[in-house]
This record gives C-alpha cells, structure tokens and sequence, in this order.
C-alpha cells in the first residue's frame, strides 16, 4: 500500500488507461496496432492498481478465476471464428465485400477510414485482445501470490 | 583463468558479428521484395482493410497468430503450476 | 553518411547482452541479458525491411503510395510475445530458487538441498 498521492493518481488514471487500451483494439484495421498492443496497454494499467494498492486489497476486486473464465472466452472465439469460412479453407475471410455485419468495401488509393469494413478482422482482433490482457494479468497477479505466500512462513 | 579463456571466446564472436555487419547489403535496399509488393498492392481489394500489417497478421498468415496463442496458454499453464499450494 | 549504422548498433545490443550472460553473478542481472539479446533480435528484423524514401505501411491518410516492407513487421509481434513467455517463467524459477536457497547469487548455489 503506497502513499496517498500515488493512490489519488491511480484513481484518476485508471479510466483513461482502460478507454485507451480498447480503442486501440478496436481501431485495429484503420491505425497501426490490433489485438496484442491493446491487451499490453490493458494489462500494464492491471499492474499499476496492484502496485498502488498492494495484494491484500486487490483480491477482493479482481478474482483469478474470472479472468481465466475471460481468457478461455477468448481462446475459444478465435478458434470459433476461424472454423466459420470452412466452405472455401480454414481462416477464409467470409464476410469482406459483402453486404452483412463488416462488410463495407473500401476505396482504392489513399482514404480516411471506415469502420465498417473489414470482414472478420474485428471479431478476431477482440478475441486476441481478451486472450492477452486475461494472460499477462494472470501472470502478474499469480507473482505477487507467489511472493507474499513464502513471506508469511 | 577461466576469466580469460572466456574474455578471449566474447572477442573472437564479437569480431565476427561485426565484421558480418558492416560487409551485409547497404541500409535501404532490400534484396528481395515480390512477395511484399503483392501484399501492398492487393490488400486493399482481398481483405478490404487499410492497414497491410493487420492484414498480414490475421488473414493471410494467420498460423502463425494461432501458434502464438498457444504459446502465450502456456506460459500462463506453466506460471500457475510452480505457484500451486501444496499440501504437507 | 549513415552506411550501415543500424545493423552495426543491433549488433552491439547483442554483444552487451552477451557479456550480462556471462560475466554477472546476480539472478536478476541474468534475466537482464537475456532480455538483451531478445531485443537486439527484434530490432534487426524490423531494420532488414526498409527503402528509401517510404513511408509506413498503411493506407489511411498516408503521405505517398511508397511503402516499406511489411512482412518483418508482422513476424516481429510474434517474437516479441515469446520473449515475453520466455522472461515470465525464468523470473518465476528465480523467485522460487531465493525463496529455497535465500541467496541470489549464482555462484553459491552448488549442493542439491532436500
């Protein structure tokens, strides 16, 4: 548990960091990044609270089972998804160019974006997002058990 | 004497690394690009999305996405056993 | 005027990284190499990947339609994620050999203690 001004700013930057992470992730067919850079920044904003507040609070408010329910989410929508262009090959990207849920065509040449596009790039973009901002959160949260567990003994 | 032995074997590889570096292709002309140039030029029709890499990533090399899946499950896997609570 | 500069400062990360693996006797000064090496690789992948005069490899509101290489690019995120898996399970072998051992330093860790 760290000194009051530490957990003031923690309080005020957790929102932002979160909203940013996902709108990175989102975004990941018209801006550089996708899947793995918006978990990243999703999980280093999951440090900083367990930082701020030490392991004995934190418990409580983010449990380790739901996020292996969140990963096992992801993992599986993934798969899911792959196995749905299975007409044509495995990973067929069956909803670009079409009329459906992602599927405006774009314009050739040099244009702003349109988030309506791109088939099924978002679907899986989000189940890689989940997948490693559950990983490296688990991760995280299982050293701070590991170290306070040989503390007590 | 083990100090030296291998101080002399860090100097014999580093030698070697340099050297292999400054005799490599000059900076910003790479050797082979068809590959890459249908990928730049067809992105845009076939998947229908603005950003090549992403692209690349999900759709035309998307093994290599599922691989690192995996690895990534077991590295957590393997983080979760050595922390477990054994039983005395 | 920059010949081949970029390949010659990967190279000198590795080296770094190389001499951290060898010549330090601390645990957490090992991981630190090996972190070392890891991003020297990475960095020359991305290195071997670019023309002259061209821009990133993305279509929204670009500058012009020449481009570098995107593939390197691509393959550089999976590597990145490895390394990643990589330097968690060694930290995890460490926390666990101070907590039996009470000692990190490498040198002191000799007998098999049941």
């Amino acid at each position: 548990m760290m000194s009051k001004i530490v957990r003031t700013i923690t309080n005020i930057l957790y929102s932002s960091i979160l909203i940013f992470g996902f709108y990175i992730i989102m975004h990941g067919h018209l801006t550089p990044g996708g899947g793995f850079q918006g978990g990243a920044v999703v999980a280093s904003g999951i440090a900083l609270v367990l930082i701020a507040y030490g392991y004995d609070t934190i418990k409580d408010w983010i449990k380790k089972s739901n996020l292996s329910i969140l990963e096992s989410i992801g993992g599986l929508a993934f798969i899911g998804v792959a196995f749905l262009g299975i007409g044509t090959t495995f990973f067929y990207n069956f909803l670009a160019n079409s009329g459906t849920l992602f599927g405006n065509p774009t314009v050739i040449g040099i244009n702003p974006g349109d988030l309506n596009t791109a088939g099924v790039l978002p679907l899986m973009s989000w189940a890689v997002g989940l997948k490693v901002l559950a990983g490296l959160g688990s991760i995280v949260l299982l050293m701070a058990y590991g170290i306070k567990k040989g503390d007590e003994k | 004497m083990k100090k030296y032995v291998a101080l002399a074997a860090l100097l014999v590889v580093s030698g070697f690394f340099l050297l292999s570096a400054i005799e490599m292709h000059s900076f910003g002309s790479p050797a082979e690009e068809d590959m890459d140039r249908y990928f730049i030029e067809n992105a845009q029709e076939e998947t229908s999305t603005n950003n090549v890499v992403t692209s690349i990533v999900f759709d035309y090399r998307g093994f290599d996405t599922l691989g690192e899946a995996t690895v990534l499950f077991t590295a957590v896997v393997g983080v979760s056993l050595l922390f477990r609570r054994l039983r005395k | 005027m920059i010949g081949n500069l970029p390949f010659v400062a990967c190279v000198v990360l590795i080296i770094l990284g190389l001499y951290t693996l060898i010549f330090k006797r601390n645990l957490i000064k090992i991981v630190i190499g090996l972190n070392l090496v890891q991003c020297g690789v990475n960095l020359f992948l991305i290195t071997l990947g670019y023309k002259s005069d061209s821009v990133a490899p993305i279509y929204t509101m670009a500058g012009k339609e020449e481009m570098v290489l995107p593939t390197p690019q691509a393959l550089t995120l999976t590597s990145i994620v490895i390394g990643l898996a990589t330097t968690a399970l060694i930290l995890s072998f460490a926390i666990l050999i101070y907590k039996h051992y009470k000692t990190a330093d490498a040198s002191k860790i000799r007998r098999l203690r049941g």
